[in-house]
């Protein structure tokens, strides 16, 4: 972890409430795909977790949807401000574990942090395929950032208005996969979690106090004993997750 | 050069700054980002006798220059605290810490407060005294004189080190149980606990804690805390750590003006991990600016 001020660069709606925030500083205490940064912001007393959705040199991008007055005035924010970051929480994604064609799966919100997780993971010779999972067309974001990766894509829509119709799970029957990494809304998580035939890494959300380990303030069980979502998480394995 | 020293029952700390309990843990995550032995002690997780998850989540909601956290005392009881927690500490933390202690019955205060009390990593028995009382139809000791008298004799029976009492702010008088756990033989007094407050989720038209209610802290609840032990400082002769929202060193010095020894920092860490550590570094500075040049010399100073 390190405590680092960046520079904004470039913030840019990519979709109705959807924003990408990319900040000049020192990314070094970031050093896997999964982690998060926890972003100070004027007016607010807690800190906003954000998770990294890529890392290239001294850039970091973040993408975060706005859902409280907190992501409001992020999306206000504009090039030149200074923030102060909390670099480098979380455990992150285990690269190690995936064979050669690992499923990653994200929707809506859980959809960043595999962009990094993509690129990591052709970079050591897998073949990943992603599945990205929105309610609506027009939610769609980063499909063609992906593609241009060269990784396969397949969006899902659940009224049918782009991609395969239905939940990212409807998407499964398209793919051969040796492992499955996913992050999103914990109904998708359950979904993903039973209907995946592998073994996998699931991304977790919860209300933080600290985001560094500190205040037991998002404490979750596991079959290996309580984990900490910030410190020990955000990633879980499928065979520790309890429901 | 002016002196940043205090003294608790005897124990002098380098200085009056001490992590407050539940914002700290063991001080492991902080000692990966600075050396904590610059610190005056620090105050660790609430330790009860047996290991407890806490409550459910959420247990955070934000406030207004705070916020509130239902954590619910989630810790792996005493046993694994004295086998594991405290041998690690002593590696990167070389000063005596502060044991805090919970139950929820009075023998249970005492068992876990006699086994910390051996430890020689520890300087003194903090006895948080906000939690409910099973045998007292769950209401908290800390709301009642004489509950809080009883466990606070109890406790120092079994304990050779100084025993303080943390306070609950959620009564009607502070100072009539600080004065109870001083006739009970308290060594002093630390206060404030959390202030009892609940936020609800406009779109889930629901509290936000899965528990409904839990303590705030943060600077919002700072004046109060402040108010509390001047008041406390009025009617008790044993020493007072101060605590609720303390943020900077100026807060510090408020806080010993209005009659406290030492000062505990809690909310401040979560927000920013090197709080304790700017503290404690901008302390000499503000004392310099104030005309302050020993710390022991100023406590209870504003009372005229």
């Amino acid at each position: 972890m390190k405590d680092c001020v960046f520079t904004l660069l470039t913030n840019r709606e990519l979709a109705p409430k959807t924003f990408e925030m990319v900040l000049m500083g020192d990314c070094s205490a970031i050093t896997a795909p999964g982690q998060f940064v926890n972003i100070r912001i004027e007016g607010f007393y807690l800190r906003r977790p954000i998770s990294v959705c890529d890392v290239e040199g001294d850039r970091l991008t973040l993408i975060y949807k706005v859902v409280g007055k907190g992501t409001e005035v992020m999306a206000k924010m504009t090039p030149g401000q200074k923030l102060d970051l909390l670099t480098g929480l979380g455990n992150g994604y285990d690269l190690t574990l995936c064979g050669d064609e690992p499923l990653l799966i994200g929707g809506g919100a859980g959809v960043p942090p595999m962009f990094l997780l993509a690129k990591e993971l052709l970079k050591i010779g897998k073949q990943p395929t992603v599945i990205l999972g929105f309610n609506t067309k027009a939610e769609i974001f980063y499909e063609k950032e992906f593609m241009d990766l060269g990784v396969k894509t397949i969006v899902t829509t659940v009224d049918g208005s782009s991609g395969t119709k239905g939940f990212v799970t409807d998407a499964f029957v398209q793919v051969k996969y040796s492992y499955t990494y996913c992050c999103g809304p914990e109904p998708m998580l359950k979904a993903v979690y039973n209907a995946s035939a592998t073994s996998g890494q699931y991304s977790f959300e919860e209300r933080m106090g600290c985001g560094f380990g500190a205040c037991m303030g998002c404490t979750c069980r596991t079959k290996y004993g309580n984990k900490r979502i910030c410190k020990d998480g955000p990633v879980l394995k499928k065979e520790e997750i309890v429901w | 050069m002016v002196d940043t020293k205090v003294t608790l029952s005897g124990w002098e700390l380098d200085n009056p700054v001490i992590p407050a309990s539940g914002t700290f843990g063991y001080g492991k995550e902080f000692a990966e980002l600075y050396d904590i032995n610059c610190l005056g002690s620090f105050s660790f997780k609430g330790t009860t006798l047996n290991p407890r998850f806490g409550n459910e989540t959420p247990r955070i909601a934000e406030i207004a220059s705070g916020m509130i956290n239902s954590v619910g005392l989630q810790n792996p009881g005493v046993e694994h605290v004295i086998a594991h927690e405290l041998p690690e500490m002593k590696e990167f933390f070389h000063k005596k810490v502060i044991a805090n202690v919970s139950g929820f019955s009075v023998e249970e205060y005492v068992k876990t407060a006699s086994l910390l009390d051996k430890e020689d990593a520890v300087g003194l028995i903090e006895v948080n005294i906000s939690c409910p009382n099973v045998h007292g139809g769950g209401m908290s000791f800390g709301t009642d004189p004489k509950a809080a008298a009883e466990v606070t004799k109890a406790v120092k029976k079994v304990c050779a080190k100084p025993v303080y009492v943390k306070l609950t702010p959620n009564v009607t008088d502070i100072t009539e149980i600080a004065v109870a756990c001083e006739e009970a033989g308290a060594d002093g007094l630390c206060l404030i606990n959390t202030l009892l407050g609940m936020r609800i989720d406009l779109k889930k038209k629901a509290p936000i804690l899965a528990n409904t209610m839990g303590g705030m802290s943060g600077p919002a609840i700072f004046p109060l805390a402040l108010r509390m032990v001047w008041q406390v400082y009025n009617k008790v002769h044993i020493p007072i750590i101060g605590m609720g929202g303390v943020t900077t060193a100026e807060d510090v010095i408020e806080m010993l003006l209005a009659g406290a020894t030492a000062v505990q920092v809690g909310a401040a860490n979560l927000i920013d991990p090197f709080a304790c550590k700017k503290i404690v570094d901008n302390l000499p500075a503000v004392m310099e600016k104030y005309g302050i040049s020993s710390l022991k010399e100023i406590i209870g100073g504003a009372h005229r």
